[in-house]
Formats: C-alpha cells, structure tokens, sequence
C-alpha cells in the first residue's frame, strides 16, 4: 500500500510544498518540488530527517559572553535536544577563531560543532575593535 | 565649530547593505569611504542572527549571520573601506549646494572624538529597520515586565548571554518570533504557542516548518493578545479568536498563562535621519522613493537595505547596497549624469509594495514587490506595457517577488510612456 506524505521543503527560502508517495520506506515519487534539491530533500525527510543546528556557548575573557556555533553538517532532528543539551555544558576560552571545532561528532551524530564567529579576549573593559578609521 | 571633516562617500550603518555600499564605492574608484556605524562591531542585525539562512545566493551555501558577516567584510577590508565604529549620526541637514555641487553633512557622536561635523559628497543611508514595539499596538491591561519584542530577545539571548523568561507566548508569525520561538525552545524555555491576528502566515513557510512543526510549537492564525496581566512581572496574557472583520468574536477570549511575550508583529524602516535631511518617504513602504539607481529625492543621498523596504533575504540587500555604493561613488566623482526619462512604477492587483518606485531606465533593474493578501492558485506576475510576464504558482505575503527589466527594453519604450504598471492577475 502506498501513501502519499506531505513536507513543506526547507532547503531554500522558496519553501515548496512537496507531495511524496512513498510504499514502506521506499519513496515512488515526488512532486511539487521546483528543483532537485527538494527531491533530495524528501528523500531524506522520509528515511531520516536532518537538520543544521545552531545555538551558543559560554565564553571566558571574551568579548561577549556568548559564542554562536553551529554543526558543521546537518544531524538528525531525533536528537536536537541531546545535542542542545550538550552544547549547553560547554564554555570555552576566549579567543575563539570562525571555524574552529569546539566537540567533535556530538551525541555521535558524526557531526562536529564548530564556532560561527570569531571572539577577540576581552580588552580593558570597554567592547572596543581596532577602529581602522 | 570646527572645520567639518570631509570624505567621499559616506555610509550610515554598518550591516549587510552598508557593508555591499561600502565595497562597491571603493570598487567604483571613490577614494574616502567611510562606514559610520554605532555598534562597536560592523555587521548589523546578522551578528545576533546565528541561524543558517544566508547567503544561499551570494556564496551558494547556507551561512549563519555571523559568518556571512564574516565573508562579507574580509572583501570589504580588502576594497580599503574605512570605519568609523562607536558612531552614532544624530544629525543630518537637507543638502545644499556648494561650489557648485551638492554635498550634505551630518553630525556623529563618538566616545573619544566627541561630537563631529561631517561633510560628504554624497551619502548612502543604510540604517536598517526597527521592530514595532508594545506600545504601537494598544493591547489593553497593566504593563508588567517579561514583554519585548522578538529581535530584542534574540540579541538577549544569543549576544548578551540573558533568558528573557521561561514560559513564551509569541504574537505575530514575522520570521524573527518563529526563530526566536524554537531558539527559546532548545534553551529549555516552554513555548506555549504563536498567535496571528491575520489568516495567514507573515514570515516565510519555512520557518512555520523547521520553528514550529518540528518542535511541534502550535501556532493560531486568526487569533490576537488582547490583554497583558500581571503585576511586576507578566502572569498571562489575554487572547481572543478575530472574525474574517478582524474584530474579536465575543465569548472566544481565554487566559494563557506564561511570563513572557514576544514581539514578532513587523518591522519598520529607520528613517529619522532621512527626513531630517528632507528626503521624500514612500508611506506604504515607510522607506524613502528609489530610482533603480538607490538614489533618494535629493540626488547625492542614496539609500539601501530595509531602510528602503523590509527584505526577507540578505541577499537582495547585499545586491541593492552594491548599486547603491556604486552610483554614490560615481555621484561622487561627478560621474552620473542626470537621467533624462524618469519612468513611475504603479503597482495594481494586490500589488501592495513595490521598490524602487521609479525607474531611470538607463539600467537593468530588479524590482521587487510584495502582495496585500495571499493567492494561492496560479497568479501572473505582469509589468506593462509588455515588459514582463510570469506564470506564478502562488503570490504570497511573505515572500517578495522580482520582475526583472532590462535597459533595452525600456530605451525602447515609445517617448510618451511614463507609468508603468505591475500587478498580480489570478489566472
Ligand atoms: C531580527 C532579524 C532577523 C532576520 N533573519 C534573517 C534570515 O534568517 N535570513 C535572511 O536572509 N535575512 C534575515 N533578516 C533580514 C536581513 O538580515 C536583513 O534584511 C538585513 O540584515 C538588513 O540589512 P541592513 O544593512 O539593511 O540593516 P541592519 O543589518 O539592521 O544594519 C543597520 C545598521 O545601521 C546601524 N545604524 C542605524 N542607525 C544608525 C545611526 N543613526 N548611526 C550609526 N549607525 C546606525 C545599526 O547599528 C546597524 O548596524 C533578518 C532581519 C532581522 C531584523
Ligand atoms: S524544491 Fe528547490 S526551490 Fe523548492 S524549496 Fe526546495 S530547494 Fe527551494
């Protein structure tokens, strides 16, 4: 018996809604999509969804007190939570370079979580950059 | 006073549109760029926005904020763009002309330097957006402490290391609250839900889906906040089901309890300094008239980013601050001329917000345009007369739309064309 399963695709901002027909765990068909991102995309919704996440850690001596991070790859949805919890543990030292691996394959997602910006050491106590005025 | 200090070409704010202002100016062959900014680091709104999301267009990839802010200023650095960081412009003067061209100047405060005159040839305003706060909305009951709006919270929480609260009601579906909802969510708040006064969904549908329905946070359209209780700090707000008039349907209204509420309900252009230099402000868009150019009513004030209309991608506002550096620069160097047609663009059909607003024609140009209501069957999108034409599958609210029009197309416009028309038609 096939069924047909509705996703909205996330893959771009355009958002389309995709129509899979799917028999067990095989995927028919897909329509809806406007390019083949979304046929991959609902491929993957059906077997298993996956997801980039993003939250912050705290931060020692930084200039702010938080970093944004984010998983390098997408991971699975199942376990956003375990990976929030995680990442939630964690504080670092300032200062952190764009890029840099902070735990690696989290939740043994096989995905690291890599800082998304870089944080010079707090200076003085004023939040002040090299002003190249 | 002092002497004002002279540049080429000035820019205020330092977020994505100023940033693409900035490096186009330099690339243009403008020698003092200078980007005024007030926050001690460049980069504007992407900096608290550390969800993926941008860039898809300009790098072909899906960044952060933070790290498209990133990319984008290693270029900038690189173009020889100077900052001015910890400035704020409090002051700007309606342009004059002197020795013969037009120059404007405005006034900066700044920590060390104190208050400045500053003289430019010409200027790209590019100061973002504001969101609408509590008090433009006049929701009844007492006014406790736990409301903000949802960009506020979100610098809280992902700059400033704050929790805003623990218990989340969110009003309004803007993509700011639907990302805020989820983001509240993984730091281990409890949302409660989203209510939306109109029928439909203001934000894009993909926030709808990776915010809510997979965290499954419910969300209610057709429903408003009505009152806010609580004494100190918020203990519940009031909410109430709307009819199809917007008013409330008597006896729907019920208590939700939380301590918390954010603001997700629009954004509005910041266009203080605009008018302070007299610059003309387009009502529906609440930002100033654009030619495809950027340049405002004053010729050598240029505008780009959501100071000119609110875009739900970074990347249309990188592309429009590049034309607006560009054409600054050339002003600048006393290279444009004036234009010699001036075409007016009148949206028609649901058509509700169109920038720019008139056309030069001496340039391809994108215009962009947002419908009043959603359609949700097959739409043409159509520039007359005969210009353009595009089978849609839907036409959304949420999500603006582009007509592309090229120079040889409107050169070759019979002299006696002045308007043109676009419009939405339900096929
Ligand atoms: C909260 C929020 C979330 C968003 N999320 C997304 C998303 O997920 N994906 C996406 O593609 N787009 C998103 N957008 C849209 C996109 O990021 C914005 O359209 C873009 O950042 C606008 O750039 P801008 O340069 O016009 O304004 P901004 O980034 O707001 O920059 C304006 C700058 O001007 C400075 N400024 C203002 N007034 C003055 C003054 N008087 N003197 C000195 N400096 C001044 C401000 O400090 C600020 O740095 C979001 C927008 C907002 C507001
Ligand atoms: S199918 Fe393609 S165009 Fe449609 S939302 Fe997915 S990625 Fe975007």
């Amino acid at each position: 018996m096939s069924c047909v399963k509705k996703f909205l695709c996330v893959s771009c901002p355009v958002g389309c809604s995709l129509s899979v027909t799917v028999e067990g765990a095989e995927v028919l068909s897909v329509e809806g999509n406007t390019c083949p991102l979304g046929e991959k995309y609902a491929r993957s919704e059906v077997a298993n969804p996956v997801r980039t996440f993003t939250s912050t850690v705290r931060v020692n001596g930084g200039l702010l007190p938080l970093c944004p991070t984010r998983s390098k790859t997408p991971l699975p949805l199942s376990k956003v939570f375990d990976v929030a919890r995680e990442v939630a543990q964690l504080t670092v030292d300032a200062p952190i370079e764009i890029g840099a691996t902070l735990i690696k394959n989290v939740c043994g997602t096989g995905s690291d979580i890599v800082a998304s910006r870089s944080l010079p050491r707090k200076h003085r106590d004023s939040r002040e950059l090299e002003n190249s005025a | 006073m002092s002497a004002a200090r002279q540049v080429d070409v000035a820019i205020i704010g330092a977020g994505p549109a100023g940033l693409a202002a900035g490096a186009a100016a330099r690339n243009e062959g403008a020698e003092r760029v200078v980007v005024f900014e007030r926050d001690w680091e460049p980069g504007g709104i992407l900096q608290q926005c550390i969800h993926p999301g941008f860039g898809l267009h300009t790098f072909g990839e899906e960044l952060t904020g933070p790290e498209y802010a990133h990319r984008y200023l290693t270029r900038v650095r690189e173009a020889g763009v100077e900052f001015s960081l910890n400035t704020m412009v409090f002051q700007m003067d309606k342009p004059v002309l002197k020795d013969g061209r037009k120059t404007v100047t405005f006034w900066t405060m700044q920590p060390e330097r104190g208050i400045e005159q500053i003289e430019a040839k010409s200027l790209v305003l590019a100061m973002g957006c504001r969101e609408r706060p509590a008090g433009a909305l006049g929701v009844a009951g007492s006014r406790p402490s736990g409301v903000y709006t949802a960009g506020t919270a979100q610098r809280f929480v992902n700059m400033e290391g704050f929790m805003p609260g623990t218990k989340v009601v969110i009003m309004g579906t803007g993509d700011i609250g639907l990302i805020m909802a989820r983001r509240m969510l993984l730091e281990g708040a409890e949302v409660v839900g989203v209510f939306e006064i109109m029928p439909w969904v203001s934000g894009l549908r993909r926030n709808i889906a990776q915010c809510l329905d997979d965290f499954g946070i419910p969300y209610y359209l057709n429903h408003s906040v009505c009152e806010l209780r609580g004494r100190g700090r918020l203990e519940g707000v009031g909410v109430v089901e709307v009819g199809p008039d917007r008013q409330p349907i008597p006896g729907s209204d019920k208590f939700v309890t939380c301590d918390t509420l954010l603001l997700a309900v629009g954004l509005i252009p910041e266009n203080e300094l605009s008018r302070m230099a007299g610059i003309a402000i387009e009502p529906i868009t609440g930002g100033p008239i654009v030619n495809e150019w950027m340049q405002t009513s004053e010729d050598c004030v240029f505008a780009a980013g959501n100071v000119v209309v609110v875009y739900d991608l970074v990347d249309f506002v990188s592309r429009e601050g590049e034309r607006a550096g560009k054409y600054a620069a050339r002003y600048a160097m006393g290279r444009l001329e004036n234009a010699k047609r001036e075409f007016k663009i009148v949206p028609e059909n649901n058509v509700r917000v169109v920038s720019p607003q008139t056309l030069t024609g001496e340039d391809d140009v994108t215009v962009y345009l947002r419908v009043g209501s959603p359609v949700e069957s097959k739409c043409r999108l159509y520039a007359e007369p005969g210009l353009f034409s595009q089978r849609l599958r839907y036409a959304r609210p949420g999500e603006m739309n582009e007509i592309k029009l090229s120079a040889s197309q409107l050169k070759s416009l019979a002299s006696d064309v002045t308007r043109i028309t676009v419009g939405l038609e339900v096929l």
